[in-house]
């Protein structure tokens, strides 16, 4: 009885918590039809929403993915001064609100910040263009590869490096032959909790955007600028979309990762 | 293809792990360092490997100066005492990396990963990964991955350490056997002073990060150098000030000079021999070793008063 309680407390908390509000984006958006999902979602400016997500996504994902690795091998395996600033500092954008880092950068960036005139008078614009959304998005995104690999690389321990070195191999062979290998587990699943992360950064992006449409508006911020025309059908379906693709991303790491486990 | 280590130390913050060691390892020997946990033999060991840095002192291999090279350049095969075998590769592939790193042709890999396989006695576990393996089986997959690229010198880290008592009496015997076929130079870390006497050459005792004494097992056990020797390669027994090992006790029914009175508290026999412990006047425990001849011939007891002698023994001006 115990052990059917627990399930209980955990499934149902699930329930209310995130599967109503899906089920209910999911009826709305049928509720009168096919027909005006279909027109929202074909939309030039919606079109180039979802483009614009997928671009920055691309450039955010595979940069994090770098830095996160090198960060947590520089976090685990190397002794310097400063490191336990880093490994705070990687946290950061956890602890801080994405409204807040998109205001950072304003400051940065705007015409009166540190970067700003210089930038402007070599004619480069970050505000309001793929730029600063591209830096706001990493930003948000920092933490998940690091985090995922740090912990394994720490249980992996540094012996079988160590093995490889002895062995004749040099630092780069050892890191793609033996320490990749080893963290690739860790790796795919921050990449994957990245990637979902940068698929629905909202704040950050917001405020650096300037929500320019057909320009500067992200997947997400066409939602959000779709419910305020009152076009409810169309923000529910772009939202779809977007649970859709992350939905699709989780799935794909419960998949992939058993196998691991099993073998 | 000899070791030599001049004038080494290495400290850990405020701890000296070693202090001015200097050794000779000849080529072909099976060397091994010997001492109690927190040594500084593992220490020593990774230094040559150049998986530590000395602080000061230098690293010779085969007469060149090795103190600044890299491990990736030393060409020593390393054993680790967990293995550190490279889970996501099988056997075969474990064996392979060391010749694959080096980029030698590939008839050559799969010829040299055979001959390696039966010489550890792995044929037909060429495909397996080290999770299907028993802890023997890894350590002899880590004993080929390290003789496979041919190195000048093999290093084993406790290599037995992590085994039950039946394997590890299996391996040891096995690795003399495999020295004697492939004649490396081999410097193994111990604290079992049974496992260092049974295979080795040559033996050095660390103590505190100092050599206590170099030697061949025998001249260590009948001619230590200090009480930490005696003590520590064979068992001793403190007889009024004197160091003396159990088998070198002569046990009289009656009074004599230089003999020290005691009971005895318990008998074992061990075979060939019986162990005889016993009470001197203080309390103090003795223990002697007898044969059973010379047993039989006492008729000694449980509860019974005899009188101790040593017949060789030792005083260090340390001990007391």
């Amino acid at each position: 009885m115990r052990r059917y309680g627990l399930r209980v407390v955990a499934l149902g908390y699930l329930a209310v918590i995130l599967v109503g509000p899906l089920a209910i984006v999911f009826w709305r958006t049928f509720e009168d039809g096919i027909g005006p999902a279909r027109d929202a979602l074909t939309s030039p400016e919606t079109i180039h929403a979802f483009k614009l997500t997928l671009l920055i996504t691309a450039i955010a994902v595979p940069v994090n993915t770098v830095f996160g690795v090198v960060c947590a091998l520089a976090i685990v395996r190397r002794r310097f001064p400063g490191k336990g600033l880093l490994n705070a500092f990687v946290d950061l954008p956890l602890a801080l609100s994405p409204v807040v880092v998109g205001l950072a950068l304003f400051l940065l960036y705007g015409r009166e910040g540190w970067f700003g005139g210089w930038l402007e008078e070599r004619g480069i614009d970050v505000l309001f263009a793929l730029p600063s959304m591209v830096i706001a998005t990493i930003f948000v995104s920092l933490p998940f590869v690091a985090r995922e690999v740090i912990p394994t690389l720490r249980e992996i321990g540094d012996e079988q490096e160590q093995a490889a070195r002895t062995l004749g191999a040099s630092g780069w062979q050892t890191f793609w032959r033996i320490t990749l290998p080893s963290i690739r587990w860790a790796v795919v699943y921050g990449v994957i909790l990245t990637t979902a992360r940068c698929l629905g950064e909202y704040g950050a992006v917001a405020v650096v955007s300037g929500r320019i449409q057909g320009k500067t508006e992200t997947a997400t911020l066409r939602v959000q600028e779709r419910y305020e025309s009152f076009d409810l059908a169309g923000a529910y379906a772009i939202s779809i979309v977007l649970a859709l693709m992350a939905i699709f991303v989780l799935v794909a790491m419960t998949v992939i990762r058993p196998k691991e486990e099993t073998a | 293809m000899s070791i030599l280590v001049r004038n080494v130390s290495k400290r850990f913050g405020d701890f000296a792990a070693l202090d001015d060691v200097s050794l000779d390892v000849e080529s072909g020997s099976l060397t091994a360092l010997l001492g109690p946990s927190g040594s500084g033999k593992s220490t020593l060991l990774r230094i040559v490997a150049g998986l530590d840095a000395a602080d000061t002192g230098e690293i010779l291999l085969s007469g060149k100066d090795a103190t600044a090279l890299t491990p990736q350049k030393r060409n020593v095969g390393f054993v680790f005492q967990h293995y550190a075998a490279f889970k996501h590769m099988t056997v075969r592939d474990n064996i392979a990396f060391g010749l694959k790193v080096r980029k030698r042709p590939k008839a050559e890999i799969r010829e040299r990963v055979e001959e390696l396989l039966s010489l550890v006695q792995l044929q037909g576990l060429g495909h397996r990964y080290p999770a299907q393996l028993s802890g023997g089986q890894r350590q002899r997959m880590g004993l080929a991955r390290a003789l496979a690229p041919e190195p000048q010198v093999l290093l084993l880290d406790e290599p037995f350490g992590a085994l039950d008592a039946r394997v590890r009496a299996e391996l040891r015997e096995w690795l003399r056997q495999l020295h004697d076929v492939v004649h490396v130079t081999t410097v193994f870390v111990t604290h079992d002073q049974a496992e260092a006497m049974e295979i080795s050459d040559q033996i050095a005792v660390l103590n505190h990060g100092r050599l206590e004494q170099v030697g061949a097992p025998r001249e260590l056990y009948d001619e230590p150098a200090s009480e930490f020797v005696m003590r520590f390669v064979g068992d001793a027994n403190l007889v009024g000030n004197a160091l003396v090992r159990p088998h070198d006790l002569e046990l009289l029914e009656t009074s004599e000079e230089d003999a020290v009175e005691a009971m005895i508290v318990r008998l074992t026999m061990l075979g060939r021999d019986v162990k005889v412990e016993l009470h001197d006047g203080e309390g103090a425990e003795i223990v002697a070793l007898l044969e059973r001849d010379r047993f039989e011939a006492l008729g000694l007891w449980r509860g019974q008063t005899v009188w101790v002698r040593p017949q060789r023994e030792r005083v260090f001006a340390e001990a007391g």
